[in-house]
């Protein structure tokens, strides 16, 4: 069985003070090997903690993954994972950074390094391969983890707001590399976000998220990453479907903070 | 007092000077554009001109106060009177005067000169001649080659003429004569504004001194001797610090049952100086090799397992994460994340360790050693060896900043990561 399964996943934990948290309560989602999900919620709804999960950092309270008809225990090289930023190792050169997957499993240099100039060309960054990180931009850096992320060939990336740092520009940019990289491996992907129209733009399949506990409120099938392969995004957005539903999540989203306003004032 | 006057008047002197002169070849950068300095941390630049000049001035002024012959005679300070005078004193007894002239040769410390032939002259009193070394006073009894002595009732009344009474006194030529409660007259050259050798010598006395004990040795060693040992306790000392005190440091960052069990003794131990353990060790270890290295490696030890775990516990979490989920195994993390992102902080860690250790080394050999920059100068302050002393300081100095710049040096070598990640 190929694919990603979230199976009816809850999380609960105590606290020092006696009460305790439901960061999230239920959840349950089942990928397709190649799907693009991208995930979307108002901060404290649990996005970053589901995301932790299926990296197998965190071990949820109920419910489990199964990941190609394996459970998922703990961190590993089949499900590669992207960061928002500083993630990278500054004592490497941009090249080792790219190898670190590949020099872990022992592989030989010479089929290491193929593999490492490859990825490079894909994320247009051959000239730097040389340089340290931090002489890097943030739009370049950012590359640098896709790349380092695809060098293990992993089955699932997890991608936790990956372009949350970058300016507005660069930002573009980025999310036509992703689509693109999407296309080209047909890897599964998880994105977490904070911006709407980057979860539209990315998102073959869309997931808004509740606080409190954290929950799936609805979720979406869009054709817009599909359009987005080959096209300038900004073509993608002039689409009228596009502004209808950014509009009706955007409205979905202030509903649920002015929720969260209004309980923490009548609690007050 | 008037070295420091001088000094804040050179200071100021100097910055309207260059003030002046900068005006006149002013640069057009950036910095020149800035209306609002005053504040801006960014706009203030170390002014070159001033470190040169601020150096140069405390040369100067050791030099004028020390009469340096590598100044120019009119830049010195007023020196100390040295050559012959002679005054007159009048002597009275049994109702009748008589004077006599007392002969002073002042010389430097380091001479045995000859005193003034004199002829005794007439009268009951008769003429003095007596040696006296600049800096110093000398009592001188006048009436012990006198006719009529004090114990037979001679009294000294004037001086050059000038009514004098006990505990009085009369300025001459090249001195001042005070007389005693006794009735003794005594003598005191005129000192001027110099300071005498003993107190401090001149900058060429201590180089000489420098050639001179780095070629013959000083208390049967030789300067490189002593240098050479401080530094091979220091170093000594600081390896086997900071061989236990990483680890321990690692440990105490990675798990909870030894962060638990060492952090009650590390932050114990780190605020004690070391230099308060020197009376334990001595006890403990003797005077010998194994107190010394023993007391820097407690003064390396507590600080390399302080860099080192919080290098450690420094580690961004999204790092490891991104390493566990490339497939890395415990071990690989600590070879490729923990190990290399700790490096900064240790590194920082061991310079801070280096100038401890230096400053207590030479602390503990100023207490009890053979050999050593500190036993050097302690040695030589006891012979009054001010030159050996500042050369010490100076040399001391020297080698703890040389430490240091190499440390820093490594480290841009060695991490040139650090503070970017």
């Amino acid at each position: 069985m190929s694919g990603l399964s979230i199976d009816n996943i809850s999380m609960r934990f105590d606290l020092p003070d006696g009460g305790h948290v439901q960061a999230l309560k239920d959840v349950s989602l089942d990928l397709q090997a190649g799907e693009l999900l991208s995930v979307l919620g108002p901060s404290g709804c649990g996005k970053t903690t589901l995301l932790n999960i299926v990296a197998g950092f965190l071990a949820p309270t109920e419910g489990q993954i199964v990941l190609n008809g394996h459970q998922v225990t703990g961190p590993d090289a089949e499900r590669g994972m992207v960061f928002q930023q500083g993630a990278l190792f500054e004592w490497m050169s941009v090249r080792d950074n790219v190898g670190f997957g590949p020099s872990m499993k022992g592989m030989p240099s010479k089929e290491k390094a193929e593999i490492v100039d490859h990825l490079l060309d894909v994320v247009g960054l051959q000239d730097f391969k040389e340089k340290a990180v931090y002489e890097l931009s943030g739009g370049m850096q950012q590359r640098v983890s896709l790349a380092r992320c695809l060098a293990n060939d992993p089955d699932v990336i997890l991608m936790d707001e990956p372009l949350g740092a970058l300016d507005a520009l660069t930002r573009e940019k980025m999310q036509s590399l992703v689509l693109k990289l999407w296309k080209e491996t047909g890897k599964t992907i998880i994105l977490i976000t904070h911006s709407v129209e980057e979860a539209l733009l990315l998102g073959e399949r869309l997931l808004v998220m509740a606080p409190r506990p954290g929950r799936i409120h609805k979720e979406y099938r869009l054709p817009f990453a599909d359009l987005g392969v080959g096209q300038d995004l900004r073509e993608v957005k002039k689409h009228p479907d596009f502004a209808v539903k950014r509009e009706e999540i955007l409205g979905m989203i202030w509903d649920m903070e002015e929720e969260i306003m209004g309980r923490s004032e009548d609690a007050a | 007092m008037i070295p420091f006057l001088v000094y804040i008047a050179i200071f100021v002197a100097a910055f309207y000077v260059v003030s002046y002169i900068a005006q006149k070849t002013a640069k057009r950068d950036y910095t020149s554009l800035k209306t609002v300095t005053f504040g801006d941390e960014s706009a203030v630049r170390s002014n070159r001109a001033a470190s040169f000049i601020s150096i140069v001035t405390l040369f100067v002024i050791w030099g004028a106060f020390t009469g340096s012959k590598m100044l120019p005679g009119f830049m010195h300070a007023p020196g100390p009177f040295f050559g012959d005078t002679s005054f007159t004193y009048t002597a009275e007894a049994n109702g009748q005067r008589d004077d006599a002239e007392v002969h002073f040769r002042v010389h430097r410390p380091d001479e045995t000169p000859e005193p003034i032939e004199i002829d005794p002259g007439e009268g009951f009193a008769k003429n003095d001649s007596e040696l006296v070394v600049a800096w110093r006073s000398k009592l001188l009894r006048v009436d012990r080659n006198d006719e009529i002595s004090k114990s037979d009732g001679a009294t000294v009344v004037a001086i050059n003429g000038e009514p004098i009474a006990p505990g009085g006194s009369v300025a001459v030529n090249g001195g001042i004569v005070t007389l005693s409660d006794k009735g003794t007259p005594s003598f005191e050259p005129d000192s001027g504004l110099q300071m005498e050798p003993i107190w401090l010598p001149s900058p060429e006395g201590v180089v000489l001194r420098t050639v001179e004990i780095a070629s013959t040795g000083f208390q049967g060693s030789t300067l490189w001797e002593h240098l050479g040992f401080s530094l091979y306790r220091v170093l000594l000392g600081f390896l086997c610090g900071a061989l236990v005190g990483i680890p321990l440091g690692y440990a105490m960052g990675l798990s909870d049952w030894f962060r638990g069990w060492f952090d009650p003794i590390v932050e114990f131990m780190r605020p004690v100086p070391p230099l308060a353990l020197i009376p334990l060790v001595i006890i403990w270890a003797g005077i010998g090799e194994t107190g010394k290295i023993i007391l820097l490696f407690l003064a390396a030890l507590w600080i390399m397992a302080i860099s080192a775990r919080s290098g450690v516990s420094g580690v961004k979490i999204s790092k490891v994460h991104a390493a566990y989920s490339l497939g890395a195994s415990k071990w690989q993390i600590m070879r490729h994340v923990i190990i290399p992102n700790s490096l900064p902080e240790i590194f920082t860690g061991a310079r801070v360790a280096m100038g401890v250790c230096w400053g207590t080394v030479v602390a503990a050999e100023l207490v009890a050693a053979e050999k050593g920059a500190g036993k050097m100068i302690v040695a030589a302050s006891k012979f009054q060896n001010t030159d050996i002393v500042i050369m010490g300081i100076i040399l001391i100095g020297i080698i703890g900043f040389g430490i240091d710049v190499l440390m820093r040096y490594a480290e841009k070598i060695l991490v040139p990561w650090k503070g970017k990640g």
